[in-house]
């Protein structure tokens, strides 16, 4: 069973980070280049914390799967970072983003990792700002704000439509700076394939050269995994086609918790499917909500009518009638349910009606067409681009997506998953968001975790590694490692069944979206845990994989992603299942209001379940860290 | 979640596709048909169907960069009939659509080509040399937590907007590709403007400039000649007024390290 210690400094909510940073333990400069650190991705997270940790001193390894580290998909998050800057003296503070993040989460995340992260997000900013990142700006040339998916307050910073791109080069910057000083030694097109556990202790990686198929051993005295979320377990989602769950799933293979894999978002506002040969689906910013009144129509026979006709009085602006204070603004899971609800009514829109209205009439009416062209002219230009649609003359249609994913491996408060020296930052980890993330609050997270938490709490696990005790790559642990990779990727390679990947990703996306998506009941999580490992032994006795291991093989890396995904997309709903309440992005039928929102059992599932991997074949272990509320009281998440 | 069956007009086009199995190797063109295209499907999501039948054939599946599909990744780097990203301006492959096409059309897919990007296999190219002008400048010098509060630099909004114009450049290398002389001008142009516009890019600049171009030479990319393909061909639309913008700071810089040697070039305070 996995020892699961949090951590968390004693002492007052406030005092806390602070405390800890006070009595942390410090590697003394002289010796910092004589650790080496790996650090696996370099999205948000990755690349601050190479670029940082380099800048400390410390050796850095940096891999990506991508050619550049510049690819990551933090790149494409569209609407802002939130930060308690209270630059628009609107009653923002450290708290109130500490409160909000905390309730938004539905009361499942830890609250000192939430106050930090609340606390570090001014830095964050500063940081930006100074190294060039085009933020938005008022006149007097001071930065701007909008508020953003749920919040009261007007805390977002954004860069037009391309926060997530902007803030990323910003960190992508920071990196080349390092690599080109030396710091860094950057290996590009290279993917994680193991983790390799030295006498209990993460101490390596085996990494496969995409190019060349290559396998290669590497060692460090720390490894940080920045790998991202595991949405493509969906198979459509807002993610990049190469964004997989990989390099986490084999870390818990190798022992690593996976906290509540259950806890995924869906976001309310997506450009709906359009057919079965579909690779992914594009996110409408939320900040389109600002201004963006969200309907359907009143009655089933108008769905199909060209919208413009369907006068006033047969609209139904379901957020504003439902959440009268909140309105459009309401969070992502209430608003995706929402929508969903609208659709099984009968009333969605669009060819598949799956779809609902995001009409931008009155704020063309309101503001003028120019003033909506300068706020989102990018978004309805890509809004244009799938659709062929003037989203400026009507409507544009929008269902719901999975956006994002809140479960990753456990971490505790310095970040450090169970197995000692191995880091987990970002959306890979599990910590921040609870059941469910507010909008703009991933880059924040990110950013937190690579630039201002890592660089501390690394130093109190290497103060207690001798420098130059790194084991050699030719160890026991490394050998068994690079031998486990090159099975499975003969095995692959062995197989010449009659399918190709992707027929086992689709139908393992269909499963999953039916019955572990935005509702999820006893039965279907039943069903689903039924055929899911059917699908699995499926998928190893019929799937064809073409090509060689030593050459650029993509249906070879495609086919590695997918098996990880089918093993973890059965630990997901086994998550769901066993959580019997709704919060946040989980939310249970069974478990509802009469209004039908959701309905949790603090006094049973005020915890968090970290999976704990027992072996192939065997169910895995449910470890529990109970989540003590000392500084907030925990209340029905209501936003009407 | 898969749409009910389409009203829409499906069609058949032929794809006639650069195959190139290493770098070393020869490569050729060679056609593959494709029939019930819906014209709302992506041209990348037709090369993804295309592919799984040649897998299904048992013929190696044609390798192609691509990652978030959305343009703004900047992995995604075919040329279709001719022009980088293909048809549409303002968009990169991933954002093509195949009603952009016709019924019996031969649509021509080649990897960009330009002699500092050189084939992987089939459609993919490298494109680190990138990396590595940013490696040696594209970057302001800040290390983490020595920032100052972020509004204590006040910026013009017009300077802030026209930065943020320069920055939304996706590292894709079309401009490179769409160039008769391989040039990355535009690519460089675009680091150097938005670094260059900040109070905070000032300290740097001069350094910056002179990195950037310098190690452009030595990766192999050529001259601008104001052709402004690269603008055309550019997924963000990046106007080719910054090329002129980084000629004038790289002019101006070379001057003053001709005139200030030595002392200046310390520590990147020439500005």
């Amino acid at each position: 069973m996995a020892k699961l210690e949090s951590k968390v400094p004693s002492g007052p909510l406030a005092d806390k980070w602070r405390r800890h940073k006070a009595e942390i333990k410090l590697v003394n400069p002289a010796n910092k280049r004589k650790y080496d650190i790996i650090v696996v991705g370099a999205g948000l997270a990755g690349a601050s914390a190479a670029a940082t940790l380099a800048e400390l001193g410390y050796k850095v390894k940096s891999f990506v799967f991508h050619d550049s580290p510049r690819r990551a998909h933090s790149i494409a998050a569209q609407g802002g970072i939130n930060a308690a800057k209270n630059y628009q003296n609107d009653g923002d503070s450290v708290h109130r983003l500490f409160y909000d993040t905390i309730k938004g989460g539905d009361y499942r995340s830890r609250e000192a990792n939430v106050h930090r992260l609340a606390e570090v997000s001014v830095n964050i900013i500063d940081q930006c700002v100074a190294q060039g990142v085009p933020f938005a700006r008022e006149y007097g040339g001071l930065l701007a704000n909008r508020s953003f998916g749920g919040a009261q307050v007007s805390r977002t910073f954004y860069a037009r439509g391309q926060t997530g791109q902007q803030l990323l080069l910003g960190a992508y910057s920071a990196l080349s700076r390092m690599v080109g000083a030396g710091g860094v030694e950057l290996h590009t097109n290279s993917e994680m394939l193991d983790l390799v556990v030295v006498d209990g202790h993460a101490k390596g990686i085996i990494v496969r050269d995409l190019i060349t198929g290559e396998i290669q051993r590497h060692a460090a005295d720390a490894v940080i995994l920045a790998t991202g979320g595991y949405g493509n377990v969906f198979n459509l989602s807002t993610y990049a086609r190469g964004s997989n769950a990989t390099a986490i799933w084999r870390a818990y293979k190798r022992g690593a918790c996976l906290a509540n894999p259950c806890y995924t978002q869906i976001h309310p506002t997506c450009i709906p499917v359009s057919g079965d040969y579909q690779s992914k689906l594009t996110l409408m910013s939320e900040s389109l909500r600002n201004d963006g009144r969200i309907w359907a129509p009143k009655r089933k026979e108008d769905a199909r009518k060209d919208p413009n006709s369907i006068p006033e009085a047969d609209r139904d602006y379901y957020l504003e009638r439902l959440y009268p204070s909140f309105g459009n603004l309401a969070p992502r899971d209430v608003s995706s349910r929402a929508a969903m609800r609208m659709c099984q009514e009968g009333r969605g829109v669009g060819e598949s009606g799956l779809g609902v209205y995001l009409d931008f009439a009155d704020a063309i009416k309101r503001l003028g067409e120019a003033a909506v062209r300068e706020r989102y002219g990018n978004l309805f230009d890509i809004y244009h681009e799938i659709t062929a649609e003037n989203a400026y003359r009507q409507p544009m249609r929008i269902f719901p997506a999975v956006h994002y994913t809140m479960g990753g491996l456990w971490v505790d408060y310095n970040l450090m998953s169970n197995i000692p020296g191995l880091f987990v930052l970002g959306e890979a980890n599990f910590s921040d968001h609870g059941a469910n993330r507010l909008g703009a609050s991933a880059l924040m997270q990110g950013l937190a975790d690579g630039y201002f938490v890592i660089p501390y709490t690394i130093s109190d696990y290497l103060a207690g590694q001798k420098p130059g005790s790194r084991p050699s790559t030719d160890g026991a642990a490394f050998q068994q490692a690079e031998d486990n990779v090159r099975a499975m990727t003969r095995r692959l390679l062995g197989n010449k069944g009659g399918e190709p990947v992707s027929h086992f990703h689709k139908r393992l996306g269909r499963i999953m979206w039916e019955h572990c998506g935005m509702a999820r009941t006893r039965a279907g999580l039943e069903e689903a845990l039924r055929i899911i490992p059917a699908l699995r032994e499926e998928f190893w006795a019929s799937v064809r994989v073409p090509g060689s291991g030593d050459t650029l093989n993509q249906s070879l890396e495609q086919a590695g992603r997918v098996a990880d995904f089918i093993e973890l997309g059965e630990l997901l709903c086994r998550d769901a299942l066993t959580r019997e309440e709704s919060c946040g992005g989980h939310f249970r039928e069974e478990y509802q209001y009469p209004d039908g929102e959701c309905k949790r059992d603090d006094e049973h599932f005020a915890h968090v379940a970290a999976w704990e991997y027992q072996g192939e074949g065997r169910a895995p272990l449910r470890n529990i860290e109970p989540l003590n509320y000392e500084f907030t009281k925990m209340s029905v998440r209501s936003y009407k | 979640m898969v749409a009910e069956k389409t009203s829409k007009q499906l069609f058949s086009v032929t794809l006639r596709v650069w195959r190139q199995a290493g770098p070393a190797a020869p490569g050729q063109f060679t056609d593959y048909p494709a029939a019930n295209v819906n014209p709302d499907m992506s041209f990348l999501e037709l090369l993804d169907v295309v592919n799984d039948g040649l897998i299904l054939k048992g013929e190696e599946p044609i390798a192609f960069a691509h990652d978030c599909r959305e343009g703004i990744c900047g992995t995604c780097s075919c040329t279709i009939n001719g022009k980088p990203h293909g048809p549409g301006r303002g968009v990169a492959t991933c954002q093509v659509y195949m009603r952009s096409f016709r019924d019996g059309d031969v649509i021509v897919v080649e990897p960009f080509q330009a002699r500092p990007f050189p084939v992987v296999r089939d459609l993919i190219t490298d494109r680190s040399a990138f990396d590595r002008i940013m490696q040696a400048g594209g970057f302001i010098t800040v290390r983490t937590g020595s920032a100052p509060e972020a509004n204590d630099i006040p910026v013009p909004k017009e300077d802030a907007d026209l930065a943020m114009d320069a920055a939304a450049c996706i590292g894709c290398g079309a401009c490179v590709a769409a160039c008769k002389n391989a040039s990355a001008m535009l690519f460089v142009a675009a680091k150097v403007s938005q670094l260059g516009l900040f109070p905070q890019g000032q300290p740097e600049r001069d350094k910056r400039v002179l990195a950037m171009v310098g190690t452009m030479d030595a990766q192999g990319f050529g001259n601008c000649t104001n052709q402004f393909e690269c603008s055309a061909a550019c997924p963000k639309t990046i106007s080719h007024d910054f090329i002129a913008r980084m000629n004038r700071d790289y002019l101006k810089a070379s001057f003053r390290r001709a005139f200030k040697p030595a002392a200046a070039g310390t520590a990147g305070g020439a500005g």
